[in-house]
């Protein structure tokens, strides 16, 4: 016994490294898998209030950048106003539609930190559970998709960002409506992007739009990038292709949240389906 | 004694918002990125017991991991440097030079072996955060080259903090 203790004072560095190298690990691994909620994360109050008054500053040097989008974006939703369109049928009728019900609501949200220069990026952003925000709901803004939403504090929320290791949407070709699915390209460059298990009957153009699909947890039709280059290593019995995003990373100040109303119905349904008869 | 924790406090907190605030957002052609907070372990005193030396290191990094939102995976890191620093120290430096060299600074121990000490903490420390982080064998090529060029700039960064705060000599 007294041995044993002489052992361990003496190579005392060596334990010491064992417990804490196996408990951060365990910290790491747990957090990954599981994706619990814990503190350690930029919604917690010390750090989500140190990215907030940072941001508060920073956010002078980009108005004018965001202004211009804003205003961009601004003249773009009033295009699609019904008053600013010529009707040209003789017969009117002022109908109060209940065909459409809405389906998407969107919420605004302030990027108050960002990074694009690791293998897995996250967005920390001013809306939480306060707000109505749920794990899994898609981040988008005026260019297109952003990410989804992975933790939620009670007034901040962490988003996993499209550049992300982990991160998959549902994508589609907008012209031929082939179905594929967009990541990250591994190379790290924040402006591309990769569609993958494309089927081999789509035909391609270079310069044509990637838009989410009707599978995505997004509108279909929100822009994800342009194709930019129709070979990529890898592939197999599907079509591969390079995708220059259309949201730039670097720049992001504001962001909506994507309000499915039927996704608790739809989750709910999959859900079901999943389970085994007994 | 008072005067040295204050110290390593205040390098403590400056280096965490350096690295949260400006480092954080600096990559070299997607390749290179400097994680300069492990100079904090790097210059703690010679004399740090283990104990506090190690936990200092997981509260470190787990003081980045929160900035960060990657739980554990800087606290791994941090801890595997501590271990290096302890065996490096202890194979590199005579046990009782201590009372004229209390801290492993560029400008107490010399540029050669701050050179070496630095340049070996840092690659251990970034070749087990970038393979911890990518954990993908398919993307070992492009990961051994940011964590080299990383540790480049890094190590850059490091002689150059240690010339900015160059002291000269005292002699007693």
């Amino acid at each position: 016994m007294r041995n044993l203790l002489i052992f361990i004072t003496k190579y005392n560095a060596f334990f010491l490294f064992l417990i804490f190298e196996i408990s951060s690990l365990l910290i790491y691994v747990k957090y990954n898998s599981f994706q619990k909620a814990t503190f350690i994360n930029s919604t917690n109050q010390v750090t989500g209030n140190l990215y907030a008054k940072v941001n508060e500053f920073k956010g002078y040097l980009s108005l004018k950048d965001v202004n211009d989008r804003l205003a961009k974006e601004n003249a773009q939703l009033r295009n699609q106003l019904r008053s600013s369109k010529y009707v040209d049928t003789v017969a009117k009728h002022s109908i109060t539609d209940t065909i459409y019900k809405q389906q998407y609501t969107y919420i605004e949200a302030q990027v108050i930190s960002n990074s694009i220069n690791k293998r897995n990026n996250y967005l920390t952003i001013s809306r939480g559970s306060h707000d109505g925000l749920v794990k899994g709901m898609g981040v988008i803004n005026g260019q297109g998709v952003v990410g989804k939403v992975m933790f939620v504090g009670e007034h901040m929320a962490v988003v996993q960002s499209l550049l992300h290791k982990d991160t998959r949407f549902s994508a589609m070709l907008a012209n031929s409506k082939e179905i594929g699915y967009l990541q990250w390209s591994e190379d790290l460059n924040p402006r591309k992007g990769l569609l993958g298990e494309v089927s081999n009957n789509a035909q391609p153009k270079i310069g044509e739009m990637v838009v989410t699909s009707d599978l995505s947890l997004f509108p279909a039709g929100i822009p994800l990038g342009k194709v930019s280059k129709l070979t990529t290593k890898g592939g197999g019995f599907f079509l591969n292709m390079e995708v220059a995003l259309a949201v730039d990373f670097s720049k992001l100040e504001y962001v909506y949240v994507v309000v499915n109303k039927f996704a608790l119905e739809q989750t709910k349904l999959e859900a079901q389906e999943i389970k085994p008869d007994e | 004694m008072s005067r040295i924790i204050l110290i390593n406090l205040i390098r403590f907190v400056m280096l965490v918002l350096l690295q949260v605030f400006l480092l954080k957002n600096i990559t070299l052609y997607n390749l290179s990125t400097p994680y300069l907070y492990i100079l904090f372990i790097v210059l703690l005193p010679f004399e740090t017991p283990n104990l506090v030396l190690f936990v200092l290191s997981f509260i470190l990094g787990l003081t980045i991991d929160a900035f960060y939102d990657t739980p554990g995976l800087h606290a791994a890191a941090c801890t595997l440097l501590a271990f290096v620093r302890v065996l490096f120290i202890s194979i590199t430096v005579q046990k009782d030079g201590f009372d004229n060299e209390p801290e492993p600074t560029l400008s107490i121990m010399g540029f050669r072996w701050f050179f070496t000490y630095a340049l070996i903490l840092t690659l251990f420390h970034h070749f087990f955060l970038f393979n911890l982080e990518v954990f993908k064998f398919t993307e070992i090529g492009y990961t051994l080259s940011r964590f080299l060029l990383s540790s480049v700039f890094t190590v850059f960064l490091m002689l150059l903090s240690g010339l900015l705060f160059f002291k000269k000599k005292e002699r007693k």
